[in-house]
C-alpha cells in the first residue's frame, strides 16, 4: 500500500530497502531528516560526524569493509566534502555507496544556490535526478547498483522541493546484502600518483561505459506528446513541465551525468522546438547544445531562484508570443523575518557586541539571525568556520581590527571547521577574540547531537568535547566561559578579551530555548515605572511589544530568561524567578 | 475531487501537523495527494505555508497564484499574503488572531487591517483561539481550523477523526473536541 512520504523519508526508506548498513552525514537544510529516518529501521548503524568531509570519509571506509553506504549533506556540504569525493571518483568503491546532495534552489535555508549537478561532471560519477518520493525510493536502489556495477560512487541530487515535500510511495521489502569481503589493494586504494594515473584510465573507461549505460536506463525516458514543442527536463522541473503542457513530448532525464547524446538527439528528431527546464544552471542545456542541437532555455527560464508550473508556462507562452497570463497584483506587506526565539541565549550576545560596536565576522546557524534588526550585530557571513578565519585576515590587513573584531560560531559549527582556523590564528600570532555560543545543540537544523552533547544518533551515551580544555590545548591562553544571561559579567568579559593582546576564547554557554525541561517563569512589565523609552525592544524578542506608548510582555511566548529585565533601567520589568542573571 | 490547499501562518502554529492530517483524509478517499512544506529559517518565528494538492494525479507540488481553491490561514497578516493566491471563487479560512511580525513589534510599521484588504475576497473569521481556549486546548487552533475546512470537503467525518487521533497522541480527545467544535461553529 501507497504511504506519504518526503523525498527525504524515501531516500532513508529506499536505502534500507537496498540493504545499506551504513548512514552518516552532517545535518544541513534540506538533507537532515534522511538520516534521522533512516537510524529508525532495524540493523542499521547511522551516525553525524563532525562534518560531511569526515562524514564522506567515514563512508569510503564503510564502503571499503564491505558494507553499503548512504553518506549525506546539503550542497554546500559537497564542496567540504569535495577533496575526497574527487579522489574516491578514482578509487572506486567495495560496496556500493550513494552521497546525497540536497540542493536549495530558492535559498529557503541557504547561504548560496549552486548546481551541485557539476559536481557529477567535475568527479566523473553519476547523478540521479528523482522528481518525487517514490522515485526518490527506487533511484537510491538504483544507484546501489549502479555504484557496484560501474565500481563507483553515486550523487542522487535531490532540491527541497523533492526532499521536503510529501508524495505517495510504494514499499517493497528490503533485500538481504551480505557484507562484501575486503582485499587489500593498494593499486586501487592508495592514490600515490603512479597509481592514480592509472586510475584516472580507468575512470575514463567507466565514463564511457556509462554513456552507454546512460543510453538504455529506465531512468531517462521520451514520453511522446502533441505538438511541435518537446521539453527536455529533470527533477522537480519536469513536474512544473507536465503541469503546465500536460499533452507537450517530454524527455524526462533521471540520470543526469552522463547523459544519453543518442536518446536526446533522437528526442530532438521528433520535435521542432526544443526546450530545456530546469532550475539554477543551464547544465542540461549547454549538454544539449555541445551536441549542436538547437535548444531554448535560460534565455527564457529563470537562472536564480525556485520555479514552479506558472513561472514555467508564462516564460514558454511569452517565447511562443501567445497571449500572456494577467499579471497578479500584490499588496505591501510587512515581512516577518526568522527571529531568534523568546529566551534565546544568543540574543543578549548580539546586543552587547552592538553595544561594544564591535565588527563581528559570523557563521552559519541560529546566531546569524543577529543579522537581523534591531540587533544588526553581523558584519559577514561566509560559510561554516569563516569567521574565525576572516577575523585574524582582517587583523593581519589592518591591525587596529583585533581590538575591534570578535569571530562568533556556535558549538556544532566550531566542532565542524572551527578548530583548524583557531589553530591558524594561535599559530600565525593573531590576538583575536573567538566566541564560541555553545547552546548545546545543533540548533538550526533541529537539535541533532554533536561531540559536545553528550549523546550520539543513535540516542547511545558520549563523551563530550571539552571546548574550553580544547581550546588550551591547541595553544590559546586566555580561555573564558560565562554566561549570557548575565549581562553585566558578558559585557565586561568581551570587553576585557577584546582587549587582550592575545587570542581569547570566551565560551558562551547556555542552553538552547527550544531544548525541553526548561520551565521559565514569565516576566511582567510593571506599567506605572515603564517610561516608553524602548530600550527593551532594541532586544528584538517576539514576546516584547509596544503599545500605548508602554512595552509589554506576551506571557505566552515569554521564556523567562531575564535578559530584558537587565536590560530595563528603571527596573520595570519584574523577573519571576530571581536566581536568573 | 481535485482540490489545492495552501496553510499558511508563523512558525509553531501548528501548520504542518495539520496539512498532515488532510493529506492522510485525501490519502484514505484513494487520491493522489503532494505536500510541499517550508522547513528551515521559517521555523524560526517567521512566516510558513504548506502547499497541499490532491486530485486523480498531482504533479506539480506547489500551487501557483489564482489556484488555490482554500487558503487555510493560522493568522491574518499571513492570510492576507497568500491571497492572491486564491482563484477567484476561492475562500480564505481565516484565524481571527494577530501575531505582530518584528517591524511591527518594534514600530518600524503597523499591522495592516485585514477587512480591508481582502475586500472583495471571500474569507472567513473564525475565532479559533478563543475556541481552542474555552475547550481548555489552547494549541488547537489549527485543529479548530481545519474542523471549519472540513465542512468545506466531502470527506467522511470518520475519516478526519482517525487520522486526528492517529497524530495527536495524548491530545487525541481535545483536539477532536477542538475540530468538531469548528465543525460547528457558523452552522
Amino acid at each position: 500500500m501507497a504511504r506519504l512520504m518526503t523525498g527525504n523519508e524515501a531516500i532513508a526508506r529506499g536505502a534500507y530497502e537496498a540493504g545499506v548498513k551504513i548512514g552518516v552525514g552532517y545535518p544541513g537544510t534540506p538533507s537532515t531528516e534522511i538520516l534521522e529516518n533512516f537510524v529508525k529501521y532495524p540493523g542499521v548503524y547511522a551516525q553525524w560526524s563532525p562534518n560531511e568531509k569526515v562524514a564522506l570519509e567515514v563512508g569510503i571506509g564503510a564502503t571499503l569493509a564491505g558494507a553499503r553506504t548512504l553518506v549525506t549533506m546539503k550542497h554546500v556540504g559537497v564542496n567540504v566534502a569535495a577533496d575526497p569525493l574527487l579522489t574516491l571518483s578514482y578509487t572506486g568503491v567495495n560496496a556500493g555507496l550513494v552521497l546525497v546532495s540536497a540542493d536549495d534552489p530558492g535559498l529557503h535555508s541557504s547561504q548560496n544556490e549552486q548546481d551541485n549537478r557539476y559536481y557529477g561532471k567535475l568527479a566523473k560519477i553519476p547523478v540521479l535526478e528523482p522528481s518525487d518520493s517514490e522515485e526518490a525510493r527506487r533511484f537510491v536502489k538504483l544507484a546501489y547498483d549502479l555504484s557496484e556495477k560501474f565500481d563507483t560512487p553515486v550523487i542522487l541530487r535531490t532540491t527541497t522541493r523533492i526532499a521536503h515535500t510529501h508524495t505517495l510511495v510504494e514499499e517493497e521489502k528490503p533485500l538481504e546484502v551480505s557484507l562484501k569481503p575486503y582485499s587489500k589493494n593498494p593499486q586501487k586504494y592508495v592514490m600515490i600518483p603512479g597509481n592514480a594515473k592509472i586510475r584516472h584510465q580507468v575512470v575514463e573507461e567507466r565514463r564511457k561505459k556509462l554513456l552507454g549505460y546512460a543510453e538504455i536506463t529506465p531512468l531517462n525516458r521520451i514520453e511522446e506528446g502533441e505538438g511541435e514543442i518537446g521539453f527536455i527536463t529533470s527533477g522537480i522541473s519536469y513536474q512544473y513541465v507536465k503541469e503546465a503542457f500536460p499533452k507537450a513530448p517530454v524527455l524526462k532525464l533521471g540520470l543526469t551525468w552522463p547523459l544519453p547524446e543518442k536518446l536526446i538527439s533522437n528526442f530532438a528528431e521528433k520535435v521542432k522546438t526544443i526546450i530545456v527546464v530546469e532550475e539554477l544552471e543551464p547544465y542540461l542545456e549547454d549538454h544539449v547544445r555541445a551536441l549542436g542541437i538547437k535548444a531554448i532555455g535560460k534565455e527564457i527560464i529563470p537562472r536564480t531562484g525556485e520555479l514552479n508550473h506558472q513561472i514555467v508556462k508564462r516564460a514558454v507562452l511569452k517565447y511562443l508570443g501567445e497571449e500572456e497570463l494577467e499579471p497578479i497584483t500584490s499588496i505591501d506587506l510587512p515581512l516577518r523575518p526568522p527571529v531568534m526565539c523568546p529566551g534565546c541565549p544568543h540574543r543578549p550576545v548580539f546586543y552587547t557586541l552592538k553595544e561594544l560596536k564591535l565588527t563581528v565576522t559570523g557563521d552559519i546557524g541560529c546566531y546569524t539571525l543577529g543579522v537581523m534588526p534591531p540587533l544588526g550585530a553581523i558584519d559577514t557571513t561566509v560559510c561554516m568556520g569563516a569567521g574565525i578565519g576572516m577575523a585574524l585576515g582582517m587583523e593581519k590587513a589592518s591591525p587596529e581590527f583585533a581590538k575591534k573584531t570578535v569571530a562568533v560560531i556556535g558549538d556544532s559549527t566550531f566542532l565542524h571547521s572551527g578548530i583548524t582556523p583557531l589553530i591558524d590564528m594561535v599559530y600565525n600570532g593573531g590576538k583575536g577574540t573567538i566566541l564560541i555560543l555553545d547552546n548545546r545543540t545543533t540548533a538550526m537544523t533541529g537539535h541533532q547531537p554533536h561531540p559536545a552533547t553528550g549523546q550520539t544518533l543513535m540516542g547511545e551515551p558520549a563523551p563530550q568535547v571539552d571546548f574550553e580544555a580544547l581550546a588550551k590545548a591547541l595553544g590559546v591562553r586566555r580561555v573564558e566561559t560565562v554566561d549570557p544571561f548575565n549581562l553585566k559579567e558578558l559585557k565586561k568579559v568581551i570587553a576585557r578579551e577584546v582587549a587582550a593582546e592575545e587570542v581569547s576564547v570566551v565560551v558562551v554557554r547556555r542552553e538552547c530555548a527550544l531544548l525541553p525541561n526548561q520551565s521559565r517563569e514569565p516576566l511582567t512589565v510593571i506599567e506605572e515605572k515603564c517610561t516608553g523609552c524602548q530600550r527593551c525592544l532594541k532586544l528584538g524578542c517576539p514576546a516584547i511589544a509596544f503599545k500605548d506608548k508602554k512595552a509589554t510582555i506576551d506571557p505566552l511566548l515569554c521564556n523567562g530568561c531575564g535578559v530584558c529585565a537587565q536590560v530595563c533601567r528603571f527596573s520595570a520589568i519584574l523577573k519571576g524567578d530571581d536566581s536568573l542573571g | 475531487m481535485d482540490k489545492n490547499i495552501l496553510l499558511a501562518g508563523v512558525g509553531g502554529q501548528g501548520t504542518i501537523l495539520a496539512s498532515k492530517i488532510v493529506a492522510g483524509v485525501a490519502e484514505r478517499a484513494g487520491l493522489d495527494v503532494k505536500v510541499a512544506e517550508v522547513h528551515g529559517m521559517a521555523q524560526r518565528g517567521g512566516a510558513v505555508v504548506t502547499y497541499l494538492r490532491f486530485g486523480q494525479m498531482v504533479n506539480s507540488p506547489l500551487i501557483a497564484e489564482k489556484e488555490a481553491d482554500f487558503l487555510l490561514a493560522f493568522e491574518k497578516l499571513e492570510a492576507l499574503r497568500w491571497l492572491s493566491y486564491l482563484k477567484p471563487k476561492g475562500r480564505a479560512l481565516v484565524n481571527d488572531q494577530e501575531i505582530y511580525p518584528l517591524p511591527v513589534l518594534t514600530g518600524g510599521t503597523t499591522y495592516p487591517d485585514f477587512q480591508e484588504n481582502a475586500q472583495g475576497r471571500t474569507y472567513h473569521l473564525i475565532p479559533a483561539r478563543e475556541i481552542a481556549q474555552s475547550l481548555k486546548n489552547p494549541r488547537g487552533i489549527n485543529m479548530v481550523l481545519l474542523g471549519f475546512l472540513a465542512k468545506m470537503l466531502t470527506f467522511p467525518e470518520d475519516a478526519w477523526i482517525f487520522e486526528i487521533q492517529k497524530r495527536s497522541g495524548k491530545y487525541a480527545d481535545a483536539n477532536i473536541a477542538c475540530f468538531q467544535a469548528g465543525f460547528k461553529y457558523g452552522t
